[in-house]
């Protein structure tokens, strides 16, 4: 936290994006205020209508105000994002130490489990197993849960395996610290920052994987306010109302664009020597 | 690599396609419900009779203990036989084989996209460092990286397709006109990324002490560039290729998706949308052995290309 602090008083980049993501997350929690409609109401007589000043990004097919749809969005899908990142990175994170600290047949199972993970190309494993789950928001993160989690457990393996010999781990094991305590203690604040780093640097891929998933029907289902939702709902009326397949795109890429160059300058914030690589 | 060394990788890779054919037929038993009762009626809501169920089921042998059906649906998956596909009614086998080409075609010309503009542009960003050119480059790899590849695709077919009408808009076919644009998405959301990974290695080369040594002793700087650092950079670049080539193989399924180019992603996502199971299982099997088919052939060739691997393998 204490780099984190001096990052932001020191890095005027990182100071800059961290108050963008903040926007956006005060967007996302504040939707159900700032939008000026019912994201679900549909008002019939107010169909397909274009881009004006009472419907700022114009209505869709049931009468219903794109623009409030693309905020009560955010919270839909910047909230989903934050969940699975956080499910991914505990998994990941505490399978990858327990196989790293303790080797044998821990290490064997959770490694070759991994391994096959890996041997799948990420995105069609990911549809297959969401789409025969059935769509839905949560299987949708489910499947990419179990696609990513194997990245981070082999990364915190290996960090695991080099702490595991530096001296003061060694101290701690010969003066009798129990194991839950040495790993909580040594081990896993020393990793912790190269993993949040990954992290904070998926967090804009793994939320246009997800929209991509509710895009292809296999995660969130309409009438839900979720960007991919309306990006699919919007495709087919791509020649009456072009409006309501370019705005929800615009704010996946906005929001992407914001969390991306806010990863970018956490790294450089928290590892300066990769900084000046780049 | 030795040969040594290639029979222990063909072994794990062995194990590793047993492995991956296990998790591609669990796949099915992730489907709530009845599996027979869902394969009949799709994704649709209608009453299937139980005398039809039953009939399915035998004739599946889902009515069979789960590992003796995994062993007997493994061995008759070797001969190439993955049972019907339910939803177009004719051997999987037959179907898979149908989307392959347009796959394959699309992955070839997407690469070639990507290597025209990646190999370029990268170079040239990394030799100019810190220049407009080099920022210039790099902003527009980044916006490349942070666009939904769908979204583009769903613009480039809305400008180019509908307001301009250079091409066409409903797919369903490979052409060379309903090519361009589903190669264009691809190439650009892959080239932004190699952009980057190539600018990155050139650099790494650039700061060697050989590159000084070589420098001091009056060497041109491009024939430092093409002769020296070039093959060096390049190389670790290849493995990162064969990953990408090995995931498009196995067919970009949302872009596929969006401009209803007939390969393998979009048969798959067919496949799953009207829950055809046995497509299903042998599309996810084909597509994960492809993956770790070209994996173990960038191993090879890597150790062909860099003589140190060579030398360490004999």
């Amino acid at each position: 936290m204490g780099t984190l602090m001096i990052g932001f008083k020191e890095n005027k980049a990182f100071r800059l994006f961290t108050i963008l993501m903040f926007l956006l997350i005060a967007i996302a929690l504040t939707a159900p205020f700032i939008a000026p409609y019912d994201p679900l109401e549909a008002v019939m007589r107010n169909a397909n209508m274009p881009p004006s000043a009472a419907h700022l990004f114009g209505t869709d097919k049931l009468g219903r105000d794109c623009f409030s749809r693309i905020l009560y969005g955010a919270a839909y899908s910047l909230g989903s994002v934050i969940i699975l990142i956080a499910m991914i990175f505990v998994v990941g994170t505490t399978l990858g130490v327990l196989a790293g600290y303790f080797g044998g047949w821990a290490d064997a199972v959770i490694m070759r489990l991994s391994d096959m993970m890996i041997s799948f190309p990420g995105m069609i494993l990911a549809i297959a197993i969401a789409g025969i789950l059935g769509g839905s928001l949560l299987n949708a993160m489910i499947a990419l849960l179990c696609v990513t989690w194997a990245k981070y457990a082999r990364l915190a393996r290996g960090l695991a395996l080099k702490i595991k010999e530096c001296d003061f781990v060694l101290a701690a094991v010969v003066s009798g610290g129990n194991h839950l305590h040495i790993l909580l203690t040594h081990i896993v604040p020393n990793i912790l920052p190269v993993m949040v780093i990954t992290a904070a640097t998926d967090v804009g891929a793994i939320m246009m994987e997800l929209a991509g998933l509710s895009f292809l029907g296999f995660g969130s289902q309409p009438p839900a306010p979720e960007w991919g939702v309306m990006l699919n709902e919007g495709r087919q009326q791509m020649q009456t109302a072009p409006w309501l397949m370019v705005f929800p795109g615009l704010a996946i890429f906005i929001t992407v664009v914001v969390i991306n160059l806010w990863s970018d300058s956490l790294r450089d914030v928290m590892d300066p020597r990769k900084a000046n690589k780049e | 690599m030795g040969r040594k060394n290639l029979v222990r990788r063909l072994g794990q890779m062995i194990l590793a396609l047993l492995g991956i054919s296990f998790i591609s037929f669990c796949l099915v038993m992730l489907a709530p419900g009845d599996v027979a009762r869902q394969m009949i009626a799709g994704n649709q809501e209608i009453m299937v009779s139980q005398a039809e169920v039953d009939a399915l089921k035998a004739e599946l042998g889902l009515d069979q203990p789960f590992f003796f059906q995994y062993i007997s649906w493994l061995g008759r998956a070797v001969q190439g036989n993955f049972g019907n596909s339910f939803m177009m009614k004719r051997p999987v086998l037959d179907v898979v084989l149908a989307s392959l080409p347009a796959t394959v075609v699309l992955a070839a010309s997407s690469s070639a996209f990507m290597l025209i503009f990646a190999l370029p542009l990268g170079i040239y960003a990394a030799v100019k460092q810190n220049t407009w050119f080099d920022y210039l480059v790099r902003g527009f790899s980044f916006i490349g990286m942070s666009v939904p590849n769908f979204w583009m695709g769903l613009m480039l077919l809305w400008i180019f397709g509908l307001q301009l009408g250079w091409f066409p808009i409903l797919g369903g076919e490979v052409s060379l006109e309903n090519m361009a644009l589903p190669t264009v998405t691809l190439g650009i959301a892959m080239a932004s990324k190699y952009i980057r990974q190539v600018r990155v290695a050139i650099l790494e080369e650039l700061n060697q002490d050989y590159v000084t040594g070589a420098r001091s002793l009056g060497m041109s700087e491009t024939y430092i560039l093409w002769r020296e650092v070039l093959p060096n950079a390049l190389l670790p670049l290849v493995t990162l290729f064969g990953l990408s080539l090995g995931s498009l193989l196995g067919g970009a399924a949302v872009v596929e998706t969006v401009f209803s180019w007939p390969g393998l992603g979009y048969t798959a996502v067919q496949a799953i949308t009207y829950r055809d199971f046995q497509l299903i299982q042998a599309i996810v099997l084909w597509i994960a052995s492809m993956y770790m088919i070209i994996n173990l052939l960038v191993d090879i060739s890597y150790a062909y290309f860099d003589p140190r691997l060579r030398k360490v393998g004999r």
